[in-house]
C-alpha cells in the first residue's frame, strides 16, 4: 500500500503503517458481513450467520499484538476472529457456502472455521466450548517451550459456562500462557446479561489471582495498546490474563433475528451505531490526525471492496465437494 | 395445531393444573425459545415460572434436580440436544440414580425437554441426535413425539410422572400440523403406535423419521407392497410385545431412527425383534440411521447423512423383493 504522510503531527512510519492495517481489517471484517448479510438474505447462504459487525475493533486490536503463530480460538460469531488472524477471504466465504475451497472444505461452515496455519484452532458453536482448547494450547506452548500465547475468544455469554472458571484456575495454577477476552456485547441471544450475570465480570478472574482489565471495545488503538501489553507479560510467563472489551454487535443474534424490539430499543442501536461504530472512529481518528487523506482512506476502501467481491465470485462459483467426501476425515 | 403449539399447550395446561410445575432455560421467557415454541407463556405465567437463565446447563440442569428432589416438577429446556453433553452429569449420575441410591425414599419428578435432527445446515455441533445415550440408562424415561397428539399427550404425561423423563422434539417438525382434541388426555409410557396398518413389512420409526416411513410406504403401496408403519413413541419404557407381534404378522422390519446405527435406537429395536420373532423372520432385519459420521455442515453432504423415504423404500423393496 502506498501511503502519502502528512508529516506534521509527526508519526512514525511504522505507527502510520499499522494504523492504516488495523483500520483496512477492520473495513474488510465490516464490508465481509455486509457480503454475508446479503447472500443469507437472498437465500443463497444455507444455516445460520452471527454477524461480528461492531466488534471489529477487538478482534482487529487484539490480533495486531499477536503472531502468526500465537493461537486464538473463536466462537459463533467468529468471522472477524479468522479474518483478523489472518484468514483469507475466499476460502472463508467458501466455507460458508460450503464449498471444497472451504476452510473446512465446507464441513464447518460459519460457526467452525479453523485455519491452524493462522494459529486458528476452530470457531466453536457451544458457548464457552473452546475454553479448554484455548488453555490446552497454552499448556502444549508451555511444555514445547515455544513463546507462543494463546488467546480464548468468547462472548459475556460465556461467563455462565463453568468450564470458563475449571481451565481459569488451572491456567492461574500453572502459569499458563492465556488470554481469555470476553467480548462484552450485552447480550446473549435474547436476554440482556443484567439478567444473567451476578456481581462484577473482573472479579471473577481476580478470584483465582487473575489480573483482570475491562476496556473500551470499540477503539481499536485502546485494544491494541492493551493487548500489546498484556500479551508481552503473558508471553513472559507472568500466567493468565483476563480482558473485558466493552462492545456490541449492530445486527441481531443472527440474520435472522429481524424484530427484536422486544429485547433491545432502536434507540440503543442507533446510539452504538451512530457514536460508537469501531470502524468510523478509527476513521475520524484517521482524519484528524491526518494520519491520512480522504483519498488514500477511500483507496483502501475500494481496495477492500474489490477484494471481497472477488472472494465472493470465488467462493459462488466454487464447487461442493463430492458427495464421497462425506466419510472422510471422522479420523485421522 | 402445530406440534410447537401442541408442546405450548401441553406445558400450560400443566402449569395452570400445578402450581409447582416451572420452566427454565436460554432465552425462553420474552423470547419464548429460539424455537418461538413457548411464546405467550410469560404472559401469563410470568418470570418466576418461565424462568430466563444464564448459559449454564449443566448448573440449571442440577438446580432442577434438586428442586424436583424436595417438592418442585420442573421442566428443563435444553436449547439443541447437542447440549446434552453439557448436563449429562446432572441427568446420569444425579437425576437418574437418585431414586434408586436413596432406596426409594427420594424422588426426581423432572422433564428435560431437547431438540434433535439434522438438516438445518446448522453442522456438527447443532445437528445430532443423542437420544440414545439417555435411553441407556436405567432411572431414566425417554420420549419421541412424531405428531402434535403425541407430543400434547405425552408431555402432559412426562411432567406428571414422578420419574425424570427426557423429551426430544425434532426442530424440523414443530411446524407439522395434526388434530389435537381440546379436552385434556393424556398417553401413556411404552404403548407404541400403529400408524399405518399393512401386511408385508414393518417399518419402526421415530420421530421424524415416522413421516419419513410412511411417505416411503406411500411408495411401496405402487408396488404393491402392504407397509405397517409403527411408532414405539417412548424408546423407553419400550413396547416390545406390540413390536414384535407386528414383525410376526409381516415377517420382515426395517427399523429407522435418525441417530446413529451404531450402539444405537435401531440395534436395540433390531435385537428385540430378531430375538422376539426371530423364527418368523424372512429376512434379517434392517437398520436405517444417520451416517456414521459428525454431521458435516455443506448442504450436499448433510443431506447424504440423514435417512430419506427413497432409502427406506429401497431396502423394503430390496427386503421384499
Ligand atoms: C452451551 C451452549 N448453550 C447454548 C447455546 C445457544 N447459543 C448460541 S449463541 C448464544 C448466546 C451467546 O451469547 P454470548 O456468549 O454473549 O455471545 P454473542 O452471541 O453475544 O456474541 C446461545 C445461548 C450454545 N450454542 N451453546
Ligand atoms: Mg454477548
Amino acid at each position: 500500500m502506498t501511503t502519502v504522510l502528512d508529516r506534521s503531527k509527526a508519526h512514525s512510519e511504522s505507527d502510520v503503517q499499522q494504523w492504516l492495517r488495523m483500520y483496512r481489517q477492520m473495513l474488510m471484517i465490516r464490508l465481509f458481513e455486509e457480503q454475508v448479510n446479503d447472500l443469507y438474505t437472498r437465500a443463497l447462504m444455507p444455516g445460520l450467520a452471527h454477524l461480528y459487525t461492531g466488534q471489529e475493533a477487538v478482534a482487529v486490536g487484539i490480533c495486531e499484538a499477536l503472531r502468526l503463530d500465537d493461537y486464538i480460538t473463536s466462537t459463533h460469531r467468529g468471522h472477524g476472529h479468522c479474518l483478523a488472524k489472518g484468514a483469507q477471504l475466499g476460502a472463508m466465504f467458501a466455507e460458508l457456502l460450503g464449498k471444497e475451497a472451504g476452510y473446512c472444505k465446507g464441513k464447518g461452515g460459519s460457526m467452525h472455521i479453523a485455519d491452524p496455519d493462522t494459529g486458528n484452532l476452530g470457531a466453536n458453536a457451544i458457548v464457552g466450548g473452546s475454553a479448554g482448547i484455548a488453555t490446552g494450547a497454552a499448556f502444549s506452548a508451555k511444555r514445547l517451550n515455544t513463546g507462543q500465547v494463546a488467546v480464548c475468544f468468547f462472548g459475556d455469554g460465556a461467563m455462565g459456562q463453568g468450564l470458563l472458571y475449571e481451565v481459569m484456575n488451572m491456567a492461574a495454577l500453572w502459569t499458563l500462557p492465556v488470554i481469555y477476552v470476553c467480548e462484552n456485547n450485552l447480550y446473549n441471544e435474547y436476554t440482556h446479561n443484567s439478567e444473567t450475570l451476578a456481581g462484577d465480570m473482573l472479579t471473577r478472574a481476580v478470584g483465582f489471582g487473575v489480573p483482570g482489565e475491562r476496556i473500551d471495545g470499540q477503539e481499536v488503538r485502546k485494544v491494541y495498546a492493551t493487548a500489546k501489553t498484556m500479551v508481552a507479560r503473558v508471553r513472559a510467563g507472568a500466567g493468565p490474563a483476563f480482558l473485558v472489551c466493552d462492545t456490541y454487535r449492530f445486527h441481531g443474534h443472527h440474520v435472522g433475528d429481524i424484530n427484536r424490539e422486544y429485547y433491545r430499543s432502536k434507540q440503543e442501536e442507533q446510539q452504538w451505531k451512530t457514536e460508537r461504530d469501531p470502524v468510523k472512529l478509527m476513521l475520524d481518528w484517521l482524519t484528524t490526525e491526518k494520519v491520512a487523506n480522504r483519498a488514500q482512506l477511500d483507496q483502501i476502501q475500494n481496495e477492500v471492496k474489490a477484494e471481497v467481491e472477488k472472494a465472493v465470485q470465488f467462493a459462488m462459483a466454487a464447487p461442493y465437494p463430492a458427495v464421497d467426501r462425506v466419510a472422510q476425515d471422522v479420523y485421522a | 395445531m402445530t406440534l410447537g403449539e401442541a408442546v405450548r399447550e401441553a406445558l400450560a395446561e400443566e402449569m395452570r393444573r400445578d402450581s409447582r410445575v416451572f420452566i427454565c432455560g436460554e432465552d425462553i421467557a420474552e423470547a419464548g425459545t429460539v424455537f418461538k415454541v413457548l411464546t405467550g407463556l410469560v404472559d401469563e405465567f410470568g418470570k418466576e415460572r418461565v424462568l430466563d437463565t444464564p448459559i449454564s446447563e449443566a448448573g440449571f440442569t442440577g438446580i432442577a434436580v434438586g428442586a424436583a428432589m424436595t417438592g418442585m416438577r420442573p421442566v428443563v429446556d435444553i436449547m439443541f440436544g447437542d447440549f446434552s453433553t453439557l448436563v449429562m452429569d446432572q441427568m446420569v449420575n444425579q437425576a437418574a440414580k437418585v431414586r434408586y441410591m436413596s432406596g426409594g425414599k427420594c424422588k426426581v419428578p423432572m422433564v428435560m425437554r431437547a431438540t434433535l435432527g439434522a438438516s438445518r445446515r446448522s453442522a456438527a455441533q447443532h445437528s445430532q441426535s443423542l437420544h440414545a445415550w439417555f435411553a441407556h440408562i436405567p432411572g431414566l424415561k425417554v420420549v419421541l413425539p412424531s405428531t402434535p397428539y403425541d407430543a400434547k399427550g405425552l408431555m402432559k404425561t412426562a411432567i406428571r410422572d414422578d420419574n425424570p423423563v427426557v423429551f426430544f422434539e425434532d426442530k424440523m417438525m414443530y411446524k407439522l400440523k395434526g388434530p389435537v382434541p381440546a379436552e385434556d388426555y393424556t398417553i401413556p409410557f411404552g404403548v407404541a403406535d400403529i400408524k399405518r396398518v399393512g401386511t408385508d413389512i414393518t417399518i419402526i420409526a421415530t420421530s421424524s423419521m415416522v413421516q419419513v416411513a410412511l411417505d416411503a410406504a406411500k411408495m411401496l403401496e405402487e408396488f404393491d407392497i402392504s407397509a405397517e408403519v409403527i411408532d414405539p413413541r417412548t424408546v423407553w419404557p419400550l413396547d416390545e410385545k406390540t413390536l414384535i407381534e407386528s414383525a410376526k404378522k409381516t415377517s420382515r422390519v426395517i427399523v429407522v431412527d435418525e441417530g446413529y446405527e451404531r450402539y444405537g435406537v435401531t440395534a436395540e429395536i433390531a435385537s428385540v425383534i430378531a430375538e422376539g420373532a426371530f423364527f418368523s423372520l424372512e429376512a434379517p432385519v434392517k437398520r436405517i440411521g444417520a451416517m456414521h459420521v459428525p454431521i458435516p455442515f455443506s448442504p450436499p453432504l448433510e443431506d447424504a447423512t440423514i435417512p430419506t423415504e427413497r432409502q427406506v423404500f429401497g431396502a423394503a423393496k430390496a427386503l421384499c423383493g
